[in-house]
């Protein structure tokens, strides 16, 4: 077990490929892991080879940069072309393609387009050039947006009158129903994200077992992590249970962090819908800013084309944030789209499925083909 | 945007704007710990640090743990901090 080795605790590891191997026996089991994060550190530390080949872990949606749909880049664009503005975004969102170009492109063409780590950054900005509107273009599950609106409630308690925020915040609950509910997907259960509920807690994910019968275990970073929640999964299966687990519970409360959703519930409500990329509208996903707020809010400050555009034809982004395809089973995978020239999202942040394969899963792929083997099957 | 990277909380900076300098890696930075005023942090606590904000309390194992996983993310982490270190979050609200 080549991979294990280079684990924290290769023993602990050893120990969970065999229970996981024992318990998932004959049957095959297929989990999706929801969250970007865990999607990175399974191709980085190889965990698909050291899993029993019976045991499939398969991509969900919850990348951020990545579900963020074509038609939102290209209004963020337009915003970033609008007279005076400053238009501010995290770094990720930089490389993202609309329907012409990304924000790079906007900014070589002469849109004063800054990167910041913080919206609290873009919030200085505002405050350094009053005689600017800075935008700042606000993208992210529950881990960043009680972020955004904590800044927002700064912006209006110091009255600056030239910030406003493009929210694109998105919440974790509704895509996971959406894949529950689609029919070309199988799922034996799931492996719930660590930062987002450390912010929601466990208690919005007890529909997934009490609806849909599946496990949901939320897991931490960690390749040891990673395995143990899948063998958390097993057990409840073999013990004929299905319920909310928690795995991560050094970090994620049950409760989360009442604080910071009761600072999201002052600040945003929810859209009626919101489009996502590759998967289409899900009613209730998405967050917005309330009335109280609108004067801070660029969808009321500017116009927006607003229009919906389809996804390139050639990327399968959707499939992939479905967990319907594997990055290497889409067409253009590693020829035409890659980091450098990326044709979906998923291509583009490190935590995108496509990207993490590109930049890690390849080599370990070709290191088990090579070895004429899955790596655990040599144990 | 998604890391969370571990920082240890040296000082309260600034009790109205909810600011605290923290040391993530040796280089110390200022980050709002707004988000978690129900956990009565002091001096030498650890958290999780998400866009400029502490998001959760962690112990110091946690933030070793964390921290030895980040390494080993090579480019994706590189970029986090720096990113973090170009933030420019401070306490006065006059600008400068
Ligand atoms: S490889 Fe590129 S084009 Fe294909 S699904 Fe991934 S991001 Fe889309």
């Amino acid at each position: 077990m080549r991979f294990v080795d280079e684990y924290r605790d290769p023993s602990a590891a050893r120990a969970l490929v065999a229970q996981i191997t024992d318990s998932a026996g004959d049957d095959e089991f297929k989990f999706m892991e929801v969250c970007g994060g865990h999607t990175h550190t399974i191709y980085r530390h190889g965990i698909e080879h050291v899993l029993p080949p019976s045991v499939e872990l398969v991509h969900g949606p919850g990348c951020p940069v990545c579900v963020i749909p074509m038609g939102r880049v290209d209004d963020a664009i337009s915003l970033a072309k609008e007279p005076g503005v400053i238009f501010t975004s995290f770094g990720d969102m930089m490389r993202v393609p609309g329907s012409r170009g990304n924000l790079l492109k906007a900014k070589a063409e002469g849109a004063d387009v800054r990167f910041v780590y913080s919206p609290l950054d873009a919030l200085r900005i505002a405050i350094d050039h009053p005689e600017r509107d800075v935008v700042f273009f606000a993208v992210g599950f529950e881990t960043t947006a009680p972020s955004t609106a904590l800044t927002l409630l700064q912006a209006r308690a110091r009255r600056v009158g030239n910030f406003s925020v493009f929210s694109n915040h998105v919440t974790i609950v509704p895509p996971i129903r959406a894949i529950l509910e689609s029919p070309d997907l199988r799922l034996d259960g799931f492996l719930g994200p660590g930062h987002v509920s450390t912010v929601i807690g466990q208690r919005p994910y007890r529909f997934v077992p009490d609806q849909y019968g599946k496990p949901l275990v939320t897991a931490g970073f960690e390749p040891l992590d990673i395995l143990q929640a899948i063998a958390m999964l097993l057990v409840q299966i073999r013990e004929g249970r299905r319920a909310v687990e928690n795995q991560y519970s050094r970090v994620v409360r049950e409760e989360g962090n009442p604080r910071a959703l009761a600072i999201l519930a002052e600040v945003f409500e929810l859209r009626p819908y919101f489009e996502w990329r590759g998967l289409g509208f899900i009613s209730q996903s998405a967050l917005k800013l309330r009335r109280e707020f609108e004067s801070f809010d660029a969808e009321q400050r500017y116009r927006l084309p607003g229009l919906r555009v389809a996804d390139p034809k050639a990327c399968q982004c959707g499939e992939v944030l479905k967990g319907v395809i594997k990055p290497w089973e889409c067409k253009v995978f590693g020829t035409a789209c890659t980091p450098e020239t990326p044709i979906g999202t998923c291509m583009v942040s490190s935590e995108g499925a496509c990207a993490a394969y590109y930049n890690f899963g390849r080599m370990h792929r070709e290191a088990a083909v090579t070895l004429g083997r899955r790596s655990v099957s040599s144990r | 945007m998604c890391l969370g990277i571990p920082g240890q909380l040296v000082e309260l900076v600034d009790t109205n704007d909810q600011l605290a300098r923290v040391d993530v890696s040796g280089v110390t930075r200022i980050i709002n710990i707004g988000l978690l005023e129900d956990e009565q942090l002091a001096p030498g606590d650890w958290v999780l640090i998400h866009v400029g904000f502490a998001m959760s309390k962690i112990d110091e194992d946690e933030a070793a743990l964390a921290l030895a996983s980040l390494q080993l993310m090579g480019q994706a982490y590189d970029d986090e901090l720096s990113a973090l270190w170009a933030s420019k979050i401070t306490s006065d609200t006059k600008g400068g």
